[in-house]
């Protein structure tokens, strides 16, 4: 056996916990009302396009992503808009939602085909940029950057490689690795007509070898498929991360500030592969996700498709309720996703994961002097010296700690988790990164 | 639970399992074999000091934070326990007990409070109130007991006082006398690795030493870099001087044997909060620490120099940290 493949700096191995790993994907029942942000991506708000008392069909264009970096969003279900409202989402504040009230029968959008489509069809690499675009795809690992963006390579660069992120590295989400054992050959069909769009030959699939089930079922498919190749990873903390995988992968290392394509490289998450083959093959926007619910006292963690909209709590219930020792609610993975104070917020397309925490988990402890161990900066994935950018942040010395790196943080928390003295590492960087990035609009405008 | 007791604060929500406490009892649980071989060849002594010494760091602590400070006391992170083994390791088991209190105060008091307590602190503690006690003190503090010889197996010279291995040397060289001929009255290697030698408590036993070390690197409480460089560095260096002139200099597995060198490599340098924060300046931090160490042991006027190299070496940690930064992923060259 040989060594497995992992990212060269720093890492943590947190518990696993993947509880839900072999519960198979559930229909999750269409919900009465869905809530529909307008802004779910990273990037322009998208503009709404209808009205109160408008009847809108499953599929149908509800807003408009204008300018380059935005997103379309559709409605996901069949019914009447219901009003145009703000709901405090995951982010903590009001954001604006389409709330649209089910009607009894739905009706899909007249192009959307949801039989088994023809899969010969070619399309060339601006139909495919323009599909993704209609369709409202972003990344769907949790950054949630508009997809169709990246496939945009820039003059006088080239795509060497497609890589594709199956790692999901966040503990306990399990919603890739059910996708990729599900909807394996969807997947490699949506890796394949990305690999034309860009031009690339070779495409490799990153999946962490606590997968093994989705390594072998992919390897197998991918023999039909040219240039796709399964890369089982070492469980490595945050092997997720594109500049990370990129290096577990290759061994190429993204320079401070750039994007992947520096180094030759596109990377997609496997639920945007595959619903990049939705949306060319079936003309299907992205209405729904597959969502891990989850936790220590879950009575059954599972994985739904969820339309897009639907209140979280209904998630919860789905799975038991909201059991007596949980404290909290967190969207995403226990790593990166983010406490929800209001458990009406909706799903959105970012929506990976819903982990009840325990009470005993769920409180900081008291933080103490940093005792110098340096486990922070050798844990820290982009070598960075946590305890020193903390340090400059609280002294207000933002323009050293952007000497220092602060913004290469990717925020990946490692540092909090292994910091024994319980300092609040990353949460202090945060605020440093904040204002670095102020000082630099300031400078940009002189 | 009701929606509105849920707890909001930011990622990561999970936290791993070290702790101060879970790293501080991991060294005083690593330090256990070293003491009780020094209680096998030194007898109650031996353990006398010890449990003073952390009784003293204890109390002087707590009574520091409570009473002077106004602070809400640290005893319980176990910090002032391992200062107070470390301390009770570097004194020979017949000193009186109310000069290891001294250099408890100093330990606790002026070397880590009076810096702003544990993390703060550029001295380890210990040794400080080692040297202190070292220069208050000499006479007591470079007397050493005659292990209990009746009760090893092993062979021990008749001509054994209590020197300690490196003082015989010393002397015996200072003298003129080869190597050869001073170590028919030293112990041999074989004493040294078990700790049928003179020397301070927690220095005698090489073989429970490596054994504790070994504890901590298992359980990942310190990295091989400062240890691994330290040694390293003094087998290097003293095996260059055995290599030219043995009959001047003694090999350096003697060297690694006796004296504090595996107590200072392991225990010692290692103390995390004073000594650097990368692994390349660990690296240079414990080829120092070795270099120093040699140096003074083959020129300087004391026969032991591991408490002042770990010092010295303490002190340029600021400046070893500018000069040996983690390297950045993705760093750009001046960007
Ligand atoms: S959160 Fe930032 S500073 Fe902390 S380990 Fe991750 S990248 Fe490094
Ligand atoms: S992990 Fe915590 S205690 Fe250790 S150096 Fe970093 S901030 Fe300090």
């Amino acid at each position: 056996m040989s060594i497995l493949k992992t990212f060269k700096l720093g890492g943590i191995h947190p518990k696993e916990g993947k509880l839900s790993a072999n519960s198979p994907i559930k229909n999750f029942p269409l919900p009465k009302t869905v809530y529909i942000p307008v802004s779910q991506h990273i990037g322009a708000p998208a503009t709404v396009l209808v009205a109160k008392g408008e009847n809108v069909k499953t599929g149908q264009l509800i807003a408009k992503g204008e300018g380059f970096i935005s997103a379309n969003i559709h409605s996901s279900i069949t019914g009447k808009i219901a009003k145009i409202d703000e709901i405090v989402d995951s982010s903590g504040y009001p954001k604006k939602v389409i709330v649209i009230d089910r009607a009894d029968e739905e009706i899909w959008c007249d192009n959307i085909s949801d039989s088994d489509p023809n899969t010969t069809k070619e399309f060339s690499p601006e139909e495919v940029k323009q599909k993704m675009r209609e369709a409202g795809i972003v990344g769907l690992g949790g950054a949630t950057f508009p997809s169709h963006v990246k496939m945009s390579v820039p003059e006088g660069k080239t795509a060497e490689y497609l890589i594709i992120n199956g790692v999901e590295c966040e503990p306990y989400l399990t919603s890739d690795h059910r996708l990729m054992l599900e909807k394996g050959d969807e997947i490699l069909k949506g890796i394949s007509i990305m690999m034309k769009t860009l031009n690339t030959k070779k495409a490799l699939i990153g999946i962490e070898n606590n997968k093994k089930d989705a390594i072998e079922h992919l390897q197998k498919l991918s023999k039909n498929y040219s240039g796709v190749e399964v890369v089982p990873l070492k469980v490595q903390y945050p092997q997720g991360g594109e500049k990370q995988l990129i290096d577990a992968l290759i061994k190429r290392e993204v320079p401070s500030g750039k994007l992947p394509i520096e180094v030759g490289c596109v990377v997609q998450n496997v639920g945007t592969a595959f619903a990049v083959y939705e949306a060319l093959y079936k003309n299907k926007p992205l209405i729904e996700r597959v969502v891990t619910v989850t936790g220590d006292s879950v009575k059954e963690p599972s994985n739904f498709l969820v339309r897009i909209g639907t209140p979280i709590e209904s998630l919860i219930e789905a799975v038991g309720g909201l059991p007596e020792t949980v404290a909290k609610v967190i969207n995403g993975g226990p790593m990166m996703g983010k406490a929800l104070s209001n458990l009406s917020a909706p799903v959105t397309k970012g929506t990976s994961g819903i982990l009840l925490i325990d009470k005993k988990e769920a409180s900081r402890k008291t933080s103490k002097n940093c005792i110098r161990c340096a486990r922070c900066t050798m844990v820290c994935p982009m070598g960075l010296a946590p305890y020193l950018l903390e340090n400059l942040a609280n002294r207000k010395l933002f323009e050293s700690s952007e000497k220092e790196g602060i913004m290469d943080c990717i925020e990946c928390g490692s540092c909090s988790y292994t910091c024994p003295a319980n300092r609040p590492l990353l949460d202090i960087i945060r605020v440093g990164k904040g204002e670095v990035n102020t000082l630099r609009r300031k400078r940009v405008q002189k | 639970m009701g929606q509105s007791q849920l707890i909001i604060s930011h990622s990561p929500h999970i936290k791993g399992k070290d702790s101060i406490e879970s790293i501080m009892y991991g060294v005083v649980i690593a330090m256990l074999p070293a003491l009780l071989a020094s209680a096998w060849f030194y007898g109650i002594g031996a353990l006398k000091v010890v449990i003073f010494s952390v009784i003293f760091c204890v109390i002087f602590e707590y009574l520091i934070q409570k009473f002077l400070l106004n602070i809400e006391s640290t005893v319980k992170d176990g910090s002032a326990i391992v200062t107070g083994i470390l301390l009770g390791f570097n004194l020979p088991s017949s000193l009186p007990i109310w000069m290891v209190g001294v250099g408890a105060l100093v330990a606790i008091g002026i070397a880590k409070l009076s810096f702003g307590g544990l993390g703060k602190n550029p001295f380890n503690p210990a040794l400080v109130g080692r040297v202190f006690l070292l220069v208050s003190f000499p006479v007591e503090m470079t007397s050493w007991p005659r292990p209990l010889d009746t009760r090893t197996m092993l062979s021990i010279p008749d001509a054994l006082t209590g020197a300690t291995p490196l003082g015989l040397i010393k002397e015996g060289v200072a003298k003129g006398e080869p190597i050869a001929e001073i170590m028919k009255h030293a112990p041999s290697h074989l004493d040294a690795l078990f700790g049928a030698i003179g020397g301070s408590v927690g220095e005698v036993s090489a073989l429970a030493l490596i054994v504790g070390g070994l504890y901590l690197l298992y359980k990942k409480i310190i990295t091989w870099h400062i240890p691994i460089s330290f040694l390293g560095t003094v087998a290097l260096f003293s095996g260059v001087f055995w290599l030219i002139q043995p009959e001047k200099y003694v090999d350096p597995l003697y060297h690694l044997l006796t004296g504090g060198i595996l107590l200072g490599a392991f225990f010692m340098a290692t103390d995390m909060v004073t000594s650097p924060m990368s692994k390349l300046g660990m690296i240079f931090f414990g080829t120092g620490a070795g270099l120093i160490t040699i140096l003074i042991r083959l020129f300087g006027a004391y026969p032991e120099g591991v408490s002042f190299a770990i010092l010295i070496m303490n002190a340029l940690v600021p400046l070893i940290n500018i000069a040996f930064k983690p390297k950045r992923f993705g760093e750009v060259k001046n960007g």
